[in-house]
């Protein structure tokens, strides 16, 4: 059997159609004008090994740059060296490596022996980062700016606050617009021993610097807090917010702790037409999934050695790549020895991808993680079998379609289900062949002519 | 005339452990394989029996070996028989070999969870694995209560609820956080089964009243310490086995009666309108 396989990195950008004009997760845009904040889809990369950790914000701040900028809570006390910005390629990479996949195979001449099939697959989802400008005055507001310095196009300003309003009254002073209800949250922060930084763009650097968009803010601390701060994403979020973590680690699958982490439905049998809708597909099957697990779950979508994958939706990441993004433990020596199916244990990292989809009521508690010893593979994948398109003639065939009136059937109701779609639009959709088929029950054959 | 029934109460506790199971096997996608189950299942009862052979007198008796092996399945996760048969054979013998005074000293199930945490990193507890439905939360209560009552130890059971509350409501009304944080925390099942089904053991809590309090106030500083000054997982379990060490001290300094399993009066039935006696 040849099993050829595709790779089509492409669509999907249309599954994530969720306006990209903010910036989410666990920071929150203080805006200077009266622009309504809205923080929906955010990317966030986490590297952990022991308590060693590198977080790597994606920013698709798409507004007038000098409005924004981001306030970003973290475990500890960062010093400059410790803040670095990274490249949103690489997650975007990391995104198409690990986004649920389509599968697809062709049946093969039921009049013949001989077979082939095919596999083909898509991959998903976009994302991006953020950031701003303006120049902060300490006051006696117990809050102290460590350091200010320039970090590629940001300005960052490293904080210590001793309370939640200072913070915020500070921040006000500085000309940012907070959220309200955001004090008492940098409140139980501050009282948490956590610190902060703020990010703003500075234009001048942009500019000479050349990029286009805004690129991805990485910090890397020590800390046992194997966490997410997304609550304060939660006070200016309009409804929803979808949030993607890709943990990079060694141990193996990382979970939620205090939250239910499950499964995507997987390896379903899809009727073929999917293949140029799959954007449309994983986004209401998503919403479906979200739906019937009360919003109160985070979802595990990729779980898999990265020397491998199987099929691949991309490429896994070369070595400079992961080191790039943080994996701080894989050699530098810039050689990349990936390859596509072949596993290798040199490289030792393994990738959680999780999904959530949160809002205040659901997720009242940050995001608080843990590494567990499982490294089996897990995917979202979904596949497409394309009918024989033959014309012969045998027993075999009529067998075959007969079967295959039932099978699409199945596909039907199964994405019904999945997605929570009309199953009689489906079944338009999918243009059944109705023909040929004798479906006569035995004893309609006995006395009819 | 008053007819006593006589049910053993970790009859009950088997039943409402396998229910659990079950639920969580088919509505919440419990990573428990069928083999694993009945390896653990299986390494128990036959571990049981062994020690029973080598250590006692006694006849072989599974009830208290089940309890421990469906915790184990519900409880444990990895990937790897061998260490699933480990834990099983390391909770059973804990109980015949780890004794002072004749009880044993830890809880079996946590005892054997915890050393192969630390023996093993493919070896974990999904705490999250349970999620924070508040139904489930109420209806494993329920059943925890009536296990814990029937065990005529809910005492320990109830202060270990209200200090634990206690703390985690505090800190939150410290940090200024709203009540659904603490709520969320507390609704967590995995927080409801310790508290109903692992810190109850009547064979492994001290024997006067006040000695389990002192116990369950120990616990219940020692998870919220894991919890949020080391940041840690699996508090409950961390202390829980600590905390254990202290159970003979605490027997030593407030004495009480020895816990025997026993058949306890479930249920007075009344007949010919006579109140029974209590």
């Amino acid at each position: 059997m040849r099993n050829n396989i595709l790779v089509l990195t492409l669509l999907l950008f249309a599954v994530m159609s969720i306006p990209k004009d903010s910036f989410g997760f666990c920071g929150f845009y203080v805006a200077k004008a009266d622009t309504k904040i809205f923080n929906k889809a955010s990317q966030v990369v986490l590297v952990r090994d022991e308590d060693k950790t590198v977080i790597t914000m994606a920013n698709d701040f798409k507004g007038d740059l000098n409005e924004f900028a981001v306030v970003v809570p973290v475990p500890t006390f960062i010093e400059e060296g410790q803040i670095n910005i990274g490249d949103q390629k690489i997650i975007d990479h990391l995104d198409a490596y690990s986004a649920p996949r389509l599968v697809e195979y062709y049946d093969e001449n039921p009049c013949e022996r001989y077979k082939y099939d095919r596999a083909l697959e898509e991959s998903a989802l976009p994302q991006s980062v953020l950031k701003n400008k303006n120049s902060f005055d300490n006051e006696k507001l117990g809050v102290t700016v460590e350091a200010t310095y320039t970090v590629g196009e940001y300005d960052i300003s490293i904080l210590s606050a001793e309370e939640g309003a200072g913070l915020q009254k500070w921040l006000s002073k500085s000309g940012y617009k907070l959220p309200k209800g955001a004090s008492k949250i940098l409140d139980s922060y501050i009282k948490q021993k956590m610190k902060f930084f703020v990010a703003k763009v500075n234009i001048k650097e942009q500019g000479k610097l050349g990029y286009k968009n805004l690129r991805p803010i990485q910090v890397a601390y020590e800390s046992p807090k194997f966490m997410l701060p997304i609550r304060l994403g939660t006070i200016n979020a309009d409804g929803y917010q979808e949030l993607f973590v890709y943990v990079l680690n060694r141990k193996g699958r990382v979970e939620t702790t205090n939250y239910r982490t499950v499964k995507l439905p997987t390896g379903m049998d899809i009727p073929t037409y999917i293949k140029n809708d799959f954007g449309d597909f994983y986004k209401a099957m998503f919403d479906q999934q979200v739906e019937k697990e009360k919003m109160s779950t985070v979802f595990l979508e990729y779980a898999w050695d990265m020397n491998w994958c199987d099929p691949c939706a991309a490429d896994p990441l070369s070595t400079k790549e992961l080191r790039d993004i943080g994996v701080f433990w894989v050699g530098d020596n810039s050689v990349n020895k990936n390859k596509r199916i072949a596993p290798s244990p040199a490289q030792n990292v393994f990738i959680t991808r999780l999904h959530v989809r949160y809002d205040k009521e659901h997720f009242p508690e940050d995001l608080v993680f843990q590494e567990t010893g499982d490294r089996s593979n897990f995917q979202g994948r979904y596949v497409l079998r394309h009918p024989w398109q033959g014309t012969d003639s045998c027993a075999a065939a009529n067998d075959y379609f007969k079967g295959l009136i039932k099978r699409q059937e199945k596909e039907a109701q199964v994405l019904a289900n999945l997605t929570g779609w009309d199953i009689n639009k489906i079944r338009n959709k999918m243009d059944i062949k109705t023909a040929v088929i004798d479906d006569k029950k035995w004893w309609q054959k006995i006395w009819s002519n | 005339m008053t007819k006593q029934l006589k049910i053993d109460p970790r009859v009950y506790q088997i039943s409402i452990l396998s229910s659990l199971i079950v639920y969580g096997f088919f509505f919440l996608d419990f990573e428990i394989r069928p083999n694993f189950f009945f390896l653990i299942i299986g390494s128990t009862l036959f571990t049981q029996y062994i020690c029973t052979k080598l250590f006692t007198d006694s006849s072989f008796d599974p009830k208290s070996c089940l309890i421990s092996g469906l915790s184990l399945c519900l409880l444990l996760r990895t990937g790897s028989p061998s260490i699933a048969i480990l834990c099983a054979v390391i909770t059973i013998s804990s109980k015949f070999i780890l004794r002072f005074n004749s009880k044993h000293i830890f809880n079996p199930t946590n005892f054997g969870l915890v050393v192969i945490m630390l023996l093993f990193s493919n070896a974990w507890v999904s705490p999250g694995q349970w999620g924070n439905a508040a139904t489930l939360g109420f209806f494993i209560a329920c059943f925890g209560f009536l296990v814990v009552n029937r065990a005529a130890r809910s005492d320990v059971t109830w202060a270990f609820l209200l200090i634990y509350s206690t703390l985690v409501f505090a800190r939150s009304i410290w940090l200024g956080d709203p009540f659904a944080i603490p709520l969320h925390h507390l609704q967590n099942g995995a927080f409801l089964i310790f508290t109903f089904f692992m810190i109850s053991d009547p064979k492994t809590t001290p024997d006067s009243r006040a000695g389990r309090v002192i116990f369950a106030l120990l616990v219940a500083l020692g998870a919220y310490f894991v919890t949020f000054v080391l940041f840690r997982t699996n508090g409950l379990l961390w202390s829980l086995a600590v905390f254990a060490l202290a159970v003979p001290i605490i027997d030593m300094i407030v004495p009480g009666i020895k816990y025997q399993w026993k058949k306890l009066n479930l249920k007075s039935i009344q007949i010919n309108g006579e109140v029974p006696a209590r």
